[in-house]
């Protein structure tokens, strides 16, 4: 009985330590930030086009975080994303919605610039600061600082902005997948 | 005598190099036309310095250095400028790159050589520079500058790499053979620069002739000879390194951490050519084999199409594809147009019995054969998985970036798997997502700044408009100096009139300077007309007394309302000369009517002061007349002007009044 009742104490004393070993260290060590948001935010592709409806990567990150958005959310993120994302909050995948948003190659803005009239709407408009010029001077894109959000489409007053799809150069070129032919055998 | 370690796995394929290392090293006729690339060596392209239609000379650099990690190109013969853009370059994607295109004229005149004759005085720097504007990088396959390789000065060993262990090249040997002096004064400029405690030159035991050249060039130079086991990869610089030193390079460490360095015994050719000679990179040697009627090594110029080679050295009817480089390490080069490059080592043209099609591939069967061979020492089995199932983290995890693709674990796969294609694909899907990976942190960096800057643009905005709202009501009162002056005049007048009559109120506001002037000339009406009431009550009891009194009083009346005119008029001028700038609509009216108000008044106050006056000296004639005349005469005469004008003001007002009275009676008549 006093074997049962030593037992009992010292695993009660044992219990009541750990107990405040964890509360303490939930106090003394608790983190700020969610980062939660920062590792969405990791897998987002930074375009900040807005097709979310959220205004921005990080406001979306923030919104699915809270719960308050789906995952499925982000065409520049294309399916690759929605899978990382989806093992990220361990939820199942998640396709686009039908016909909701296509999912486009990546393409880079180009100004035509014989046409430009040197508004400056679309340097305000663009969220990555990729445009260069001046009021009444002609404006250029730097191709490598473009997202491709498209965002400078619409405020242009005159339609000098086309997205141009990036190609495949000897610098992005992958090795594709192996495949292994496969023979028609006559039997 | 160093002993020779070994290094793990490797394979022994069949050499193949007999095909082709037998006859010296020829020169090829010029080809008519010669396509330069100008991404012939690891880091930012060339950049051109020629114009199309241009001639150039042989050795006439025409693509200059583009930052650090980059090397100039050279004209390899004379002629004409054709083209510069984007052409066929020996890549497996057999995408197009840019390049100079030359119209050879035939004629191979070449410019002045520009050595560097005093390379043992010249600091190594400037050796470097030389080097890279004469575009010297590394033959052995990586085509990395050279100049940045020299950059260590200190160093424990120096290798020369010899080896050429893949089949069927035979360009290092042939050189080693015919050429050993010149590749021992490169490897002499080399240790100038590096000072290394030795230097080993390994080279394996299956090119004899080469060795033995070898060992003749550097006898008495100190730089030892090596004859290293054959055995593919030996001659990947990591395998190297371990056989001559036995040094093991780990994962993440250069090898020149460790005090080593390796070279190509064509890149120290090369670069003697450059320092001594003063001839640029515009030629290397390359092997021509497989199914050719006339296999051998030439020394083929920079941009020579591959059709032209391959159709000197003869080739076959039943070709079955070009590769480029070795067969275990090489590609298939997926046209024939694309010039030689730096790179270029050899040129296989393949046929049925030389390369036999791989049989068809079987599942892994975890033989651990792979394993075995593999240079690197990695589990390729496992890569392979990793790879085949897009498990890209876990690739990287098991050093996947540490395979050299040397093909060793493909060549004794039992499944004849394609394990190296594997390796490529993953290697570039996780480099393809780095990149990815570097643009979207670059974005949201941008964008972050962005945001940042906006929102402090904003603050700024509203501290300014902040700063501005602030002493407002200090300066909207005197926006211009007009209007100050005009104020200043008014408080001038306040304090004057204060001194005078007492009674100004202090706090009366100062842009009602009108208001104040009419309720002064009501207050000396008033005066006034106390002092005529006074006079008219009690001129019995005193008269010359009232008479004067009443004199002096309606002289400063009549001040007082010259004074009120004046003023009023002064503020109407100033303010409507504000108003003009500040306030257009609204500021003219009150002040007219002020001006009006005021001319009025003092009109009324100056009849009522003559009255008095006229009364008093009616009154008290006989007594005092002196006092009157005294009092009344020369009040007048300063303030004639004033007077003036007031009194056409007040008939003004009067007629006014009278046409509103009329106006008024007639309405009163209806």
């Amino acid at each position: 009985m006093s074997g049962f009742l030593t037992a009992l104490a010292i695993m009660a004393a044992l219990a009541i330590l750990l107990g405040a070993i964890l509360g303490f260290a939930s106090v003394r060590f608790r983190v700020e930030a969610d980062p939660l948001v920062d590792k969405i935010d990791a897998i987002l592709p930074q375009t900040q086009c807005g097709q979310c409806s959220f205004p921005g990567c990080r406001p979306y990150a923030e919104a699915i975080a809270g719960g308050e958005a789906d995952i499925n959310q982000c065409p520049p993120g294309g399916e690759d994303g929605i899978r990382k994302l989806a093992e990220l909050l361990g939820v199942d995948f998640k396709p686009f919605d039908e016909g909701a948003i296509e999912v486009k190659p990546k393409s880079v803005a180009l100004i035509d610039e014989t046409t430009c009239i040197g508004c400056t709407l679309c340097i305000q408009a663009c969220p990555v600061d990729a445009i260069v010029g001046a009021a009444k001077q002609m404006h250029t894109i730097i191709a490598s600082e473009c997202t491709g959000c498209e965002l400078c489409l619409p405020p242009c007053p005159v339609d000098c902005i086309q997205m141009v799809p990036v190609g495949t150069t000897v610098a992005n070129w992958k090795w594709s997948y192996p495949v292994i032919p496969i023979k028609v055998v006559k039997a | 005598m160093s002993t020779l370690s070994r290094f793990h796995g490797g394979i022994h394929p069949p050499e193949f190099k007999t095909l082709s290392n037998g006859t010296p090293i020829a020169t090829p006729p010029l080809p008519a036309q010669l396509v330069v690339p100008l991404s012939q060596h690891l880091g930012n392209p060339a950049k051109a310095c020629v114009s199309i239609g241009e001639r150039v000379l042989a050795g006439q650099r025409i693509g200059e250095a583009d930052g650090r990690i980059s090397a100039a190109v050279h004209a390899p013969t004379s002629g004409l400028i054709r083209a510069i853009g984007p052409h066929a370059v020996a890549h497996p994607s057999g995408l197009l790159q840019d390049c100079i295109v030359i119209d050879s004229d035939g004629l191979d005149h070449w410019s002045a050589p520009s050595p560097l004759p005093n390379w043992q005085e010249a600091g190594n720097d400037e050796i470097r520079t030389f080097l890279r504007d004469m575009g010297v990088v590394g033959q052995g396959g990586a085509v990395f500058p050279t100049s940045l390789k020299l950059g260590v000065t200190t160093l424990e060993q120096l290798i020369v790499n010899g080896a050429e262990c893949e089949p069927f090249i035979s360009c290092d040997d042939r050189l080693m053979r015919e050429r050993a002096a010149e590749i021992v004064d490169g490897i002499r400029i080399a240790a100038h620069l590096m000072r290394p405690r030795a230097v080993l030159i390994g080279i394996e035991d299956n090119k004899p002739e080469a060795i033995a050249a070898m060992r003749a060039a550097c006898a008495g130079s100190g730089f030892e000879v090596l004859a290293i086991p054959t055995l593919y990869p030996s001659g990947g610089a990591k395998q190297l390194i371990r056989l001559l030193t036995g040094k093991k390079v780990p994962h993440g460490v250069r090898a020149t951490d460790m005090g080593v360095q390796c070279f190509n015994v064509g890149t120290l050719y090369s670069l003697k050519r450059a320092i001594v000679d003063g001839e640029p990179v515009v030629s290397r040697i390359l092997t021509l084999t497989g199914n050719l009627a006339r296999p051998g090594n030439i020394e083929a110029r920079i941009g020579t199409p591959f059709a032209h080679l391959l159709n000197w050295a003869g080739m076959q009817a039943d070709n079955e594809g070009v590769i480029m480089g070795g067969p275990m390490m090489g590609f298939d080069l997926p046209g024939l147009n694309a010039g030689v490059s730096k790179a270029s080592n050899c040129l296989i043209a393949k046929s049925r019995a030389l390369f036999p099609p791989r049989p068809q591939a079987m599942p892994c069967i975890r033989c651990g054969e792979c394993a075995k061979v593999c240079p690197a020492e990695l589990q390729p089995m496992d890569l392979y998985w990793f790879a085949k199932a897009k498990d890209m983290g876990r690739a990287q995890e098991a050093d996947l970036f540490d395979c050299i693709e040397c093909g060793a674990c493909s060549y004794v796969c039992p499944s004849q798997l394609p394990l190296v294609d594997f390796y490529k694909f993953a290697k570039d899907e996780i480099w393809a997502a780095e990149r990815e990976k570097k643009a979207a942190d670059r974005a949201r960096m941008r964008h972050d700044f962005r945001q940042l800057r906006l929102e402090r643009d904003k603050a700024e905005k509203a501290q300014r408009l902040a700063a501005r709202a602030t002493p407002a009501p200090e300066r909207s009162a005197a926006p211009d100096p007009d209007k100050a002056a005009a104020i200043r005049a008014a408080m001038a007048r306040a304090a004057e009139k204060k001194a005078e009559g007492g009674s100004t109120p202090a706090k009366t506001p100062l842009s009602d300077d009108a208001k104040r002037a009419a309720i002064e000339a009501a207050m000396a009406r008033a005066a006034a007309n106390k002092a005529a009431r006074e006079s008219a009550v009690s001129h019995a009891a005193a008269p010359g007394d009232e008479a004067k009194r009443a004199a002096i009083e309606a002289a400063m009346a009549r001040a007082a309302a010259r004074k009120a005119a004046q003023s009023a008029e002064a503020d109407a001028k100033g303010s409507s000369d504000s108003a003009a700038g500040v306030s257009p609509a609204p500021a003219p009216k009150p002040v007219m009517d002020a001006d009006k108000r005021a001319a009025i008044e003092a009109a009324m106050a100056r009849a009522a002061a003559k009255k008095a006056a006229q009364s008093a000296a009616a009154d008290a004639k006989g007594s005092s007349d002196s006092a009157a005349g005294a009092s009344s005469a020369p009040a007048p005469k300063p303030v004639m002007d004033a007077e003036k004008r007031a009194a056409i003001e007040a008939a003004m007002a009067r007629a006014a009044a009278k046409k509103a009275e009329r106006d008024a009676a007639q309405k009163g008549d209806h």
